[in-house]
């Protein structure tokens, strides 16, 4: 049987999730952030340890090296880690999903500081402190 | 834009569920992955020597390239078989877990099947390249 789905981009954007929304939304962003980060410095560091007179592997370091960079990576990395580590839970604890808004205050509750302490340390690093 | 309508994934023992039952158990073996390269780190001297940073990246992928910029003079016991394994493994769970994660994202907003489909079969030899690539980089350094 299936279900159709039949929405459009627009009626997607529309449509009004809220909290839990918001942390599908970032999770996507997140995963795909770390995806591009991960495949980067597998390349970088590969193309650095086999020196075939390529500065390829310097030039991409320069990327994500970038403290602007590592503002938005570090985002990705934490809030994906944290957020995972509760839908982790909620899947394979079925019945917990009836406390799942707790659930979510929970995680920014506990995020907001990681992230805070993370972004401290690399604007101080960034503005050369 | 209106966008074609397509079948959902069906229910049942199949391919979507075990890649959906693969995300979230790797996703426990990589929290598992980094509680031990911390708590190793924390044994092997980096309560001294490491900063939170450091002990960071040597979480996500113990690796002595993550050990040589730090104040660790002997990075022997950071450069062991073990690691390595632990690495390799690091690297499959993470490789399968955020490359079937971009293909199921890509996926929602993909109507046509054949685009789907030939997506996929790039997406596993992409994520084959990289698993090699990174072997590569694990062993080597």
């Amino acid at each position: 049987m299936g279900l159709k789905r039949n929405v459009s981009l627009i009626e997607g954007l529309r449509y009004q999730g809220k909290g839990p929304m918001l942390t599908y939304v970032l999770h996507r962003i997140g995963g795909l952030g770390i995806v591009i980060f991960v495949a980067l410095h597998i390349l970088a560091s590969w193309l650095s340890n086999h020196a075939w007179g390529s500065s390829a592997g310097i030039f991409i370091n320069t990327i994500y090296e970038n403290w602007i960079f590592q503002i938005f990576i570090f985002f990705c990395a934490f809030f994906h880690v944290i957020n995972g580590l509760r839908i982790v839970i909620l899947d394979l604890w079925p019945k917990l999903i009836e406390y799942q808004r707790e659930a979510i205050w929970l995680e920014w509750f506990i995020f907001i500081p990681v992230y805070g302490i993370a972004l401290f340390v690399i604007i101080r690093g960034g503005l050369g402190g | 834009m209106k966008t074609k309508p397509r079948m959902a994934p069906q229910r049942g023992f199949n391919f979507d569920y075990l890649m959906w039952l693969f995300t979230r158990l790797s996703a426990l073996a990589m929290y598992l992955i980094a509680i031990i390269g911390i708590t190793a780190a924390l044994l092997m001297s980096a309560r001294q020597n490491m900063t939170v940073a450091d002990l960071m990246r040597w979480a996500f992928m113990p690796n002595p390239n993550h050990v040589v910029n730090t104040n660790v003079t002997n990075i022997d016991a950071w450069k062991t078989i073990f690691w390595q394994l632990m690495g390799i493994l690091m690297l499959f769970f993470a490789g399968g877990h955020g490359l079937h994660g971009l293909a199921s994202v890509l996926e929602d907003y993909i109507s046509h099947t054949w685009i789907r489909n030939s997506l996929r079969i790039l997406i596993l030899l992409v994520w084959v390249a990289m698993s090699l690539i990174g072997i590569a980089v694990i062993v080597t350094s």
